[in-house]
This record gives C-alpha cells, sequence and structure tokens, in this order.
C-alpha cells in the first residue's frame, strides 16, 4: 500500500489580484520505502507541495481541494493540534537554509532532545542518550553534542538538522533542497548520509531539487512540476533515458551530462507562467516547441504509458 | 543532563569571562562592595543612624569621630550613608525582578500570538505607561502611608510596560526566523516554541532591561524620597538628600550632601557598566573570541 496519496490536491494563494493557483489539481502516490523526487523550476509549486503534505501552508494559502492520505487517514481536514502531532513523529523534515534553520543560542543535544521530549515520554537520560546515537548516525561525534550551531560548518548543521528531523523515528521525510548551497563535496557527504539513513530507518521520502544529478542519484521516481501541475512523473531511469513530455525533454536539455557526446546546453525560451492568470489548455504552450493550435484550447489530462504518466496532447 | 548543558563548568567560565570584561569587573567590584555595605550594615555603621546624637554634636564636619560629620539632629552621616544602601538595593532588586517577568511574560505572549490578543495587551500597555508616576506615588502614599513598598509597587507598575514593549517587538522578529519555523515544522507546540526556542533568545535583553530597571528604580526611589514621598522612619540615600533641604544648611554641609550624592550616581553607573558586560558576554560567539 501507498504510505501517502494525493489526490485532486490544490493550493492557492489567494492575493489581492485573484487566486494564484500555486498547485493545480495534482495527486501522486508514494510506495513505502520509496523515494519520489520533485523537479521543475523555481516557482512551479515543488516546495508548496511539500510542505502541503504536513499541512504547512501559510496563509495567504490554502488548501482549496483534495486530499492527502497518509497511512490512509486524509490530513486536510485534521485540526492544528491533530496535525502537531503527527509533525516530526510521523512526518518529518530536513528543509533548505540549514544554516539559519537551528536555534543559536542552544546546543545541539539540547535542540534533539527537546524534539524527542516533545514527542515521547522518555526520561532525559533516555533522550539525552538518543541524541548522542543520532549525531552518530548523521556522521558527527557524539562529544559535539555541547557545541553550539556557530561551532558547526555548513555541512554539519545540514547533518545536525537531519538528526533532529529523524530523532523520533518517522516514517515519512521530506527533503527540501537539502543540498542546496553546499559545494559538491559536501552535497556527496550529505547525500551519502541521507542515502545511509533511508535505509537504518526504513523511511519513505519525498525529495525537492532544482538539482537534477541529485535527483538521478537519489529517487526511485520523479515527478516533473510546471506551472503548479504535474508534467510527467516516471520512474527515474526512463526519465533521464528518455523523457516524453517536452518539458521534461527541455529540462534535461538543459542540464549538462557527464557521459555522452559533449553538446551545447540548451535553455527554455520565455519565463514561467503566471500563476494567477496562468495559459489557457497546456501551461507550457508559449514555450513550447511542439505546440498547436488544440494545446491552447484543451488542458492535457495525465494518461498513462508503459507506467509513465505524461499530460501532453502530442505524446501518444 | 549536565553534561549537555555544561552546567558544571558554565558558572565558572562566565564569571571568568565577566571578570576578564574590563566594565564587567569594575560594575561587579562596586556592587559587591555595595552588597557588603548593605550586609553589615550593623558591623560596619558606628552608630545607629537614626538616633539622635548629643546637642553639641550638630552640623559637625568629618572629623575622626564622625567620618562623614554629622547632620542637624547629630545623627552619624556614615551609618546614614551605610544603612541607606540597603533600601536603595532592595528597591532596585525587588523592582527590577517584579517588572523585568511580567514584562518578558506579556511581551513573549502579545508578540507571539499577536492579532487581537497583541492589540488589547498592547493598548494594556499604553495605559500603564502614560500613567504618571509622581502623582500616583503622591495619592498611594496619601491612600496606603509611605512606604518601602509603595515605592516598589509605583516603579513596577509603571515600568513593566517598557520591558513588555521591547521583548514583544524582538519576539516579533524572532518567530519569523527560520530555526522556529523548522521547530514548528517538526511538531513543536506554541508554548515550547515560546519558552524553548523563542525565550532563550531573549535572554540577554532580559539582562539589559533588569540593569536598566534596577537604575530606574534606585533612581526613582531617589526623587520620591527626596520630594518627601518616602517613608520617613527609614534611612535612604533619597531621605538624606531630603533632610539636607529641609533643614536649609545644603549650602553650608557639604559633607551631609556628597555622600547619598555620590553613591546613587556611583552604584547607578556600576549597573551600568555590569549591564553591557553582561550582554556582551550572552552574545554566542563572544566565548570564542576569548578563546575559550
Amino acid at each position: 500500500m501507498a504510505l501517502i496519496e494525493v489526490e485532486n490536491l490544490k493550493i492557492y494563494f489567494m492575493t489581492r489580484r485573484g487566486p494564484a493557483k500555486a498547485v493545480d489539481d495534482i495527486g501522486f502516490s508514494i510506495e513505502k520505502n520509496k523515494t519520489l523526487g520533485l523537479i521543475g523550476e523555481s516557482g512551479c509549486g515543488k516546495t508548496t507541495t511539500a510542505m502541503s503534505l504536513m499541512k504547512f501552508i501559510k496563509p495567504p494559502g490554502r488548501i482549496v481541494g483534495g486530499s492527502i492520505r497518509f497511512m490512509g487517514n486524509d490530513i486536510v481536514p485534521m485540526t492544528d493540534e491533530q496535525i502537531r502531532q503527527l509533525r516530526g513523529k510521523e512526518i518529518s523534515i530536513v528543509r533548505q537554509e540549514a544554516q539559519n534553520a537551528l536555534n543559536p543560542v542552544l546546543t545541539i543535544g539540547k535542540q534533539i532532545t527537546e524534539m524527542i521530549l516533545e514527542h515521547e515520554s522518555v526520561t532525559k537520560k533516555t533522550a539525552l542518550a538518543r541524541a548522542k546515537k543520532q549525531l552518530n548516525l548523521v556522521g558527527i561525534s557524539d562529544q559535539r553534542i555541547t557545541n553550539f550551531p556557530h561551532e558547526f560548518s555548513g555541512g554539519m548543521k545540514q547533518r545536525a538538522m537531519a538528526a533532529i528531523a529523524t530523532a523520533c523515528n518517522p516514517k515519512f521525510l521530506i527533503l527540501d533542497e537539502p543540498t542546496t548551497g553546499l559545494d559538491v563535496v559536501v552535497q556527496r557527504q550529505i547525500l551519502e548520509m541521507l542515502r545511509n539513513l533511508k535505509k537504518e530507518l526504513n523511511l519513505t521520502a519525498v525529495f525537492i531539487s532544482h538539482d537534477l544529478s541529485v535527483v538521478a542519484e537519489t529517487c526511485d521516481r520523479v515527478a516533473v512540476m510546471y506551472g503548479g501541475k504535474i508534467m510527467e512523473e516516471s520512474d527515474t531511469v526512463s526519465l533521464y533515458q528518455n523523457p516524453l513530455h517536452p518539458y521534461s525533454k527541455a529540462l534535461i536539455g538543459a542540464y549538462p551530462s557527464l557521459k555522452g557526446e559533449r553538446r551545447q546546453l540548451k535553455s527554455i525560451p520565455g519565463g514561467p507562467p503566471s500563476l494567477i492568470d496562468p495559459p489557457p489548455g497546456c501551461r507550457f504552450t508559449p514555450r513550447c516547441e511542439l505546440a498547436q493550435s488544440i494545446c491552447s484550447q484543451e488542458e492535457p489530462v495525465l494518461k498513462t504509458i508503459d507506467g509513465r504518466r505524461i499530460a501532453c496532447h502530442m505524446v501518444k | 543532563m549536565a553534561q549537555y548543558l555544561r552546567k558544571t563548568n558554565k558558572a565558572k567560565e562566565f564569571f571568568q569571562l565577566l571578570f576578564g570584561h574590563p566594565m564587567g569587573f569594575v560594575g561587579v567590584a562596586i556592587i559587591t562592595l555595595f552588597l557588603t555595605m548593605a550586609l553589615f550594615a550593623p558591623l560596619l555603621g558606628t552608630v545607629d543612624p537614626s538616633a539622635s546624637g548629643d546637642v553639641t554634636n550638630l552640623l559637625i564636619p568629618p572629623s575622626s569621630q564622625f567620618w562623614f560629620g554629622t547632620d542637624d539632629l547629630a545623627r552619624d552621616i556614615w551609618s546614614q550613608t551605610i544603612y541607606g544602601s540597603r533600601i536603595s538595593l532592595t528597591i532596585g532588586f525587588v523592582a527590577a525582578l517584579i517588572t523585568v517577568f511580567s514584562g518578558t511574560f506579556v511581551g513573549l505572549i502579545a508578540g507571539y500570538y499577536g492579532k487581537i490578543l497583541d492589540e488589547v495587551l498592547m493598548r494594556i500597555v499604553d495605559f500603564f505607561m502614560m500613567l504618571p508616576e509622581l502623582p500616583l506615588m503622591i495619592v498611594l502614599a496619601a491612600v496606603l502611608g509611605p512606604s518601602m513598598w509603595n515605592i516598589i509597587l509605583v516603579v513596577s507598575l509603571v515600568s513593566w510596560p517598557s520591558t513588555a514593549r521591547v521583548v514583544r517587538s524582538q519576539v516579533l522578529s524572532l518567530k519569523e526566523r527560520p530555526f522556529v519555523e523548522s521547530s514548528r515544522c517538526i511538531g513543536a507546540s506554541n508554548f515550547q516554541l515560546m519558552f524553548s526556542e523563542i525565550l532563550p533568545n531573549v535572554v540577554p535583553l532580559m539582562f539589559a532591561q533588569a540593569v536598566l530597571m534596577i537604575t530606574e528604580a534606585i533612581y526613582a526611589e531617589a526623587v520620591l524620597s527626596f520630594l518627601g514621598l518616602g517613608d520617613p522612619t527609614s534611612i535612604s540615600w533619597g531621605m538624606m538628600l531630603h533632610s539636607v533641604f529641609e533643614s536649609g544648611v545644603i549650602a553650608e554641609s557639604y559633607w551631609w550632601v556628597v555622600p547619598p550624592i555620590v553613591s546613587i550616581v556611583t552604584l547607578i553607573v556600576s549597573f551600568s557598566l555590569l549591564g553591557t558586560a553582561v550582554s556582551d558576554i550572552l552574545e554566542p560567539g563572544y566565548k570564542e573570541k576569548k578563546g575559550f
């Protein structure tokens, strides 16, 4: 059974000029112990989608429709208190900007133990022992438990964040660009740590990134998002070897490949669509090379081809 | 527990840092001096400060018998200065404690919850801020009778709003910081966010406010007593100034005027020095800069 099932999810930001459809009628599911990647340009709704999985949408944003079922229970109608008890305990998150995500005046140990004590009724001694174990798990010596965040390097802060996020053995982990802003060597270490964590804790995860190579390395399936919609969803290997949707093609074409012949990188002309007043029909039409008249008239529905889902009129 | 809180060496470290800070050292030294004065007043004061002396000893300038001279009732001014520190320090500490804790609590709640609650609390703050200190004191002195506790009450009533304001504005900024949002993301409750995440970041501010409140309270005591609103039966620096002004010999008897003024100024300045030093030290990263 899928751990998380999202159906017809719509998240609108109520602006003065009308609702901005940040996430518009998307659906996906993630099987146990699998990782789904969410890729796309900035502003395509990746982070909004991910945050909605723990019902963390700040006003003026609102979930206006659809359902998010976590282990069979819809979290959309849950009260603040109900969802708070899920956060951290069942569903946890490692966010970007780890540099600022730790409390500067509390030791790392205090921040991990507090997290444990908030969700579980254990003694402080047990919590402390578990905090040490967590630090070791993410590759930090437990002697650093009395350190303050400013005594850590950027990569270590990101590790510490992961240690806090997984302290209560969550079932589902949201990784919101966990490697952004780190140099490639540290990125590698973080990815290895995450893989290790996933194995140790049997985690199911959603991985958000605009770095296609990082997604290729970590995810079982990938969903390509554009303008608040899912354009293509596929297993990672087929998507990278043979992208079907013109947007996926363009996105992967815009990224350098280590293997294969050297080629000119292609940029996608134009900019992301307005989410308040999106183009009619397929939202990618104004920038699409293959666009026909039907594309701007009718909105394509996701159709399944060989276990892949594609929303495009031109792909048969 | 102890090891991750660094409790074992935290206090030691703090005092090492404090004494290493020039302002901190001077401040602590002077405050310790006054505290010693207050605690051991009966040993240091040569005679009972409120007992009138021999009629032949009126208004004697400093001498070997009366170190700071005597007043117009032949009372020993040295003893009065020593005993006066008790009132000033008590009022300072008690008033600061009350104002900082109540102010921080209100500021934290108002800043964190915002909206209607913030609006209501801030209007209450406005009300207390606008209370005229002096007329209120005069009225209270008339109704309750003049005493040290009335001074504390009035100083607290009019001072807690400024702490609430300062703390609220800091909380408004802190609650939007990524670390607060991160904690909320991993399921921290409102209570935990307020008291374990935001409050520790406000502590340096609380210290700064506490010091400000101590100095303000000491100053207020001096002013109110000087105006004759203090307790006439107890000896304080403000009362000494009141007496010297009432006696009409203020121009001739410098030895009666100087000790209370110097005491008030020195004590206030030393608390300010301590406050600066403590907020420096509590800043994360200061310790490392000093090689700890």
